[in-house]
């Protein structure tokens, strides 16, 4: 095994997602199939290859530093259920 | 047993852009809490960052100023944890092709040289800001922050002392603001520090077991954080125990660290290189033109003050501070001719009344050319130098130019002996009984007769003319 239900925990965790047991378990099976089809590729000799770090072949796509209006307070928090005095209210974060 | 602390820093310094690093909302520190936003900065789904130019140009400058080579090409990562203030539930930041690597600063303590290396530079953009109420059951964010652009300095652990530490982050700071491109504010958190600190036995190789410090923003609470956590550390390996890696919070009030609890995945956050952004690519000619937009650095500036001004290496660190100050005193020593003397003004009488006032060099009443006149005066005998303290008052409240002042108020230098003369005989008249005590051997009343003919002209009398008419007209003891 490439990886354990322990480690499939672990990163579920880290993504805040919640599996029951049954579901690590298909996972841990499924990202195992995926992690040795890695293995496969990594048959390959890549030496003196450049590794892809963007998917297209395009560079320095850039912006000025010029202002753009912003939405204002108000749109910004119309999607939040709690606000207060123009701040986003969330779950106490510290204990 | 003896300890050699060993400790690197890592500096994030918010850069002076106008608009944030991926979207063209403002910058500006203490606005309306959440009005400069936009789905881009708050994180909404399917939104496209796009890099401002400036914020590459920025880490340009600070690369090329701290001596790094700056990456051919450079790319982006996600790094990827919670928290309420990281509105993505990531950072966009550079990982493993930062902007740039391996340079160095060069501090000077006490006379001694050390260099201090700095590993890499990257770019990569603030949280937003998290605001806490014991009383109230939520928690409160304000995405002000949120995108504004930072450069993280990252420097190898060569540091052995808070002494060191202190000096680093003062030169650090001196290029950020000299570049101007950073405020180097440190309490509105525009520049910022944290550090990884660690013990080993005074000659052992192989580093200790390293706490990271946050929350110290000042020079003084940087100082301080780490000589706390230097003595903690102490007792804990004398008392045999093993330092835990984790990362400790300086607690100003109480002036201790406290270990951060509850963040215990703090340093799994699954960096994959981030899709929305293309790589950056800086060409030779790019950095060629941006080395050449360069100031001059303080400590090129200080050395070259020593050289050309002739002045103290103390003077030129003074005088070198800011680099609005190095201006005006450049100005001032060209104008007058003698930069010893106007290093002299400008380091007394003009920053004591600077500082007072808390003004900036450019709201100064008095000017380089007003100054360079009252040192003119001084020099050429117009005014003896305790009456130029008067004028330079004078000048700092009114404004006006020195030799306007000096007419105004009749305060030309009295050089003609004849007229001296005159007053010394008039004060040795009225002063009898001294000059008695002084013919039977008080000779320390000498002093006095030059006070008192000083005061009978208001400080006018040229101070040596006095002088040597008083050693003529009192009998040599």
């Amino acid at each position: 095994m490439k990886i354990t239900k322990k480690e499939i925990g672990h990163v579920a965790h880290l993504a805040r997602l919640d599996f029951s047991e049954d579901e690590k378990e298909k996972f841990t099976s499924q990202i195992n199939t995926i992690l040795m089809y890695m293995d496969i590729l990594n048959r390959i000799d890549t030496a003196g290859i450049q590794p892809m770090t963007h998917a297209i072949s395009l560079n320095n796509v850039f912006r000025d530093d010029t202002e753009k209006k912003s939405i204002g307070t108000e749109i910004a928090l119309a999607n939040a259920p709690d606000g207060n005095m123009g701040l986003f209210g969330v779950p106490k974060v510290i204990e | 047993m003896e300890y050699e602390p060993v400790i690197g820093l890592e500096v994030h310094a918010q850069l002076l852009t106008e608009t944030k690093i991926f979207c063209g909302c403002s910058t500006r520190f203490g606005e309306t809490p959440n009005s400069n936003t936009c789905p881009v900065c708050i994180g909404m789904p399917g939104v496209l960052p796009v890099l401002n130019k400036k914020v590459v140009e920025c880490a340009m400058k600070m690369a090329i100023a701290t001596h790094c080579r700056i990456n051919g090409t450079s790319t982006w990562a996600r790094k990827n944890y919670f928290y309420p203030d990281l509105p993505k539930g990531y950072q966009i930041t550079q990982f493993a092709h930062p902007i740039a690597e391996a340079g160095y600063v060069d501090i000077e303590i006490d006379g001694t040289k050390k260099r201090i290396g700095i590993t890499r530079i990257h770019m990569e953009e603030d949280a937003g800001k998290s605001i806490h109420d014991d009383l109230s059951p939520f928690s409160y964010v304000d995405l002000n922050r949120a995108g504004v652009p930072l450069i993280e300095i990252v420097s190898e652990p060569d540091m052995r002392n808070t002494d060191e530490v202190v000096h680093y982050l003062r030169r650090l700071h001196e290029i950020l603001v000299y570049l101007e491109i950073c405020d180097g504010n440190m309490e509105e958190g525009s520049f910022r520090c944290d550090a990884n600190i660690s013990l080993r036995p005074k000659g052992e190789e192989e580093f200790g077991i390293r706490a990271e410090l946050k929350n110290m923003n000042s020079f003084h609470n940087v100082q301080h954080a780490l000589e706390y956590e230097i003595q903690r550390q102490r007792t804990i390996l004398d008392g045999g125990g093993h330092v835990i890696q984790e990362t400790r919070l300086w607690d100003v009030p109480q002036g201790v660290t406290h270990s951060m609890r509850g963040k215990e995945e703090a340093h799994d956050y699954r960096y994959f290189p981030e899709p929305d952004l293309v790589p950056v690519v800086i060409s030779d000619e790019w950095r060629e033109k941006i080395k050449n937009t360069l100031p001059e650095l303080p400590m090129e500036k200080r050395g070259r003050f020593v050289e050309q001004y002739g002045i103290p290496p103390y003077d030129a660190g003074v005088l070198t501070a800011n680099r609005d100050l190095a201006d005006y005193y450049e100005e001032t020593a060209r104008l007058c001719g003698k930069p010893k003397v106007a290093s002299n003004w400008v380091m007394g009488d003009f920053l004591a009344h600077l500082n007072e006032e808390k003004l900036e060099i450019t709201e100064s009443p008095v000017t380089p050319q007003t100054l360079a006149e009252l040192i003119d005066m001084i020099e050429d005998g117009t005014i003896s130098g305790k009456i130029a303290k008067e004028v330079f008052e004078d000048m700092w409240k009114s404004g006006k130019n020195p030799k306007k002042i000096v007419e105004e108020k009749g305060l030309v230098q009295i050089t003609d002996t004849g007229e001296l003369e005159k007053i010394v005989e008039e004060v040795l008249e009225a002063n009898q009984k001294q000059l008695e005590q002084y013919r039977n051997g008080k000779e320390k009343l000498f002093g006095f007769f030059v006070g008192q003919t000083m005061k009978a002209t208001r400080g006018k009398a040229n101070p040596e003319i006095v002088n040597e008419l008083l050693k003529k007209k009192l009998p040599i003891l």
